[in-house]
């Protein structure tokens, strides 16, 4: 960079201080979310918890992680988040990979199939008629399946395949009398990591945070995905998290620390795992917009 | 010269036998596609029809075009169209400007490990989802024991619970909203600004250019035909406003600021007990039509005024 002078010096600050202020304001709200969740029922609801934790406590933990609904809520999304990114990277990558070779048969074709369907859609109504027909309505399978491939991001894939895996490589491999598959498995997966890891990242968070699915496919409790669980509890105040022994007044009083813990448990797994896939996501996303 | 022929006449045959051969990869997404989308853009005909699921598609009597009427006729059509493209006019205002700034002064942070950490607190509020961000919204703006109401007090603005305000809703979406993507929405135009020629800093610096005047007439040009990209997709998808969010944000109080086409077709369909499956799909057939129209609008007015469009 050129630089130079005193007043650059004086801008330089400027700048901090304005990245700070944004930086402290975005983490402001998590900040209180926290502090909130170690305290006391009481210190909540009185307002006296700022950004540290008041008469500190892991009660609120212990209820959380006591209750049924929300054990089953964290099992489910975890099958669904495993079983589900499985599927999606798959699908992803099988689609991406052909359509980033160019002597793919009938490839205008197929880079167009992929295309419109980003662009214009049944909507809501017709595609839930399809998932009845096939008989998913209130299955595993309807957690997972519908909404699993990102068009979006197939497009992403196919463009960082082609342009970070020399076509001359796979040619010669291929002249050499390596097969598609092989090709796939041992060239062009392991030259593909940094946006295979985006893609895992993308995959695992859409299914952990995931919600429309279930609000659409899904009204058996005992399959609910653990965001169909929070929102019976912090969106329609729902619950019965609160053990028995507690009386109505109690109970209420109780709920806010409650909901704050439920917020930290329900996020932390994504918001602990992100900061290790930021320099991929920063690569794959400029990839993406450039050509995408 | 006899070898030399040879070579690349095996050498296309193996190569266009391996391109036929791709074919079978395409397989299970093509399926995927086929499926959860091409159907479901067919299915869109029961908007002319008075489906029931008891006699399917095929047999359901025709009804032409009384759904789309019904829905035009309807007492809220206007406040639901208005409260639609209200809410999506001031977020795609907001979230095309407020990106490029943030972007902007991200690129100035000298600092190395300070840069890093303000993108990677940045992104944090992107990663929590949806119910999550709302149900804190919902602890937030509780009367009695919220925050929201608590900072008030301290400024003396009287009590009150913003989630059941039809006035204040489309604010609190866009806000939140802001807060959740802002530093996400960043990152395409951070790496794009990376990228800039350092060659045009220099001679900048030569004709005696300040900073500021260096983000203005180097910076900022260079990243403005990917903001024109990011418009142009972001007033195709108007009218598709988070579905998920506007619907966990509704409450009894905001109801006549936040009915949208989305949360509408849901209410008549699903989520009633008389689902209206056709008259719901003729509103969302409605509601894709002007959203091409609307993409196909923009671009054209992009081509107009520069030379950055989708095509």
């Amino acid at each position: 960079m050129v630089e130079n002078g005193g007043k650059d010096k004086v801008f330089n600050c400027g700048v901090c201080a304005v990245a700070a202020a944004y930086a402290f304001v975005t983490l402001l709200p998590l900040l209180y979310i926290v502090a909130s969740s170690f305290s006391a029922p009481d210190a909540v609801n009185t307002g006296r918890v700022g950004l540290w934790p008041v008469d500190f406590t892991l009660s609120n933990y212990a209820r959380v992680f006591s209750d049924t609904a929300i054990l089953r809520g964290y099992l489910n999304t975890s099958l669904y988040t495993v079983a589900g990114s499985a599927i999606t990277l798959i699908l992803q990558f099988t689609a991406a990979y052909p359509l980033s070779r160019r002597d793919l048969a009938g490839k205008k074709f197929w880079n167009l199939f992929f295309v419109v369907p980003m662009f214009v859609g049944g909507g809501m109504i017709p595609t839930y008629i399809v998932v009845k027909s096939l008989k998913m309505l209130n299955t595993f399978w309807a957690m997972i399946i519908p909404g699993c491939v990102g068009l979006f991001n197939v497009i992403v894939i196919r463009t960082y395949i082609s342009t970070a895996i020399p076509y001359e490589m796979q040619e010669a491999a291929m002249i050499d009398g390596a097969g598609n598959l092989r090709l796939f498995l041992t060239i062009v997966l392991p030259l593909s990591r940094p946006i295979l890891a985006v893609m895992t990242l993308y995959a695992a968070v859409g299914h952990w945070n995931a919600y429309f699915n279930s609000l659409i496919y899904i009204t058996r409790d005992e399959l609910f995905p653990l965001q169909r669980v929070l929102q019976r509890i912090l969106v329609s105040s729902e619950s019965n998290l609160i053990g028995g022994s507690l009386g109505d007044t109690e109970k209420t009083l109780a709920a806010e620390s409650l909901k704050y813990a439920i917020i930290v448990a329900a996020s932390a797994p994504i918001l602990l795992i992100y900061p290790f896939f930021q320099r991929f996501f920063e690569k794959g996303l400029m990839i993406g917009g450039l050509k995408g | 010269m006899r070898n030399e022929t040879a070579l690349p006449a095996k050498k296309s045959g193996a190569l266009k036998k391996s391109g036929r051969r791709l074919l079978w990869f395409l397989v299970p997404s093509a399926v995927y596609v086929v499926v959860f989308h091409y159907l479901p853009i067919g299915g869109l005909v029961i908007a002319f029809l008075d489906y029931n699921s008891y006699q399917g598609i095929l047999s359901s009597p025709w009804a032409g075009f009384k759904h789309f009427a019904a829905f035009a006729l309807m007492p809220n059509f206007f406040t639901i169209l208005k409260n639609t493209l209200l809410i999506s006019v001031y977020s795609i205002a907001v979230n095309t400007v407020l990106p490029i700034i943030l972007a902007l002064l991200i690129n100035e942070i000298r600092v190395k490990w300070f840069k890093k950490s303000v993108q990677t607190i940045s992104y944090a509020p992107y990663f929590i989802s949806t119910v999550v961000v709302v149900g804190m919204l919902f602890s937030f703006a509780d009367y009695d024991r919220g925050v929201f109401n608590a900072a008030g007090r301290l400024v003396g603005i009287p009590a009150g619970n913003i989630l059941e305000s039809a006035k204040w809703f489309s604010t609190v979406y866009v806000v939140s909203g802001v807060w959740q993507g802002l530093g996400w929405w960043a990152i395409i135009y951070v790496g794009a600004l990376a990228g800039v020629d350092q060659s045009l800093h220099e001679a900048a610096v030569l004709d005696g250019a300040g900073r500021l005047s260096r983000i203005r007439h180097v910076n900022l040009p260079q990243i403005v035909p990917m903001a024109v990209i990011m418009f142009i997709l972001s007033v195709g998808n108007a009218l598709n406003v988070g579905f998920e969010k506007v619907f966990l944000m509704q409450t009894g109080g905001n109801l006549p600021a936040s009915e949208i086409l989305s949360t509408y077709i849901y209410r008549v369909s699903l989520m009633s007990k008389l689902p209206q499956y056709s008259y719901a799909a003729a509103i969302g057939l409605f509601n894709s039509a002007v959203s091409l129209l609307l993409l196909w609008i923009a671009n054209f007015v992009a081509r107009k005024l520069g030379e950055t469009s989708l095509w």
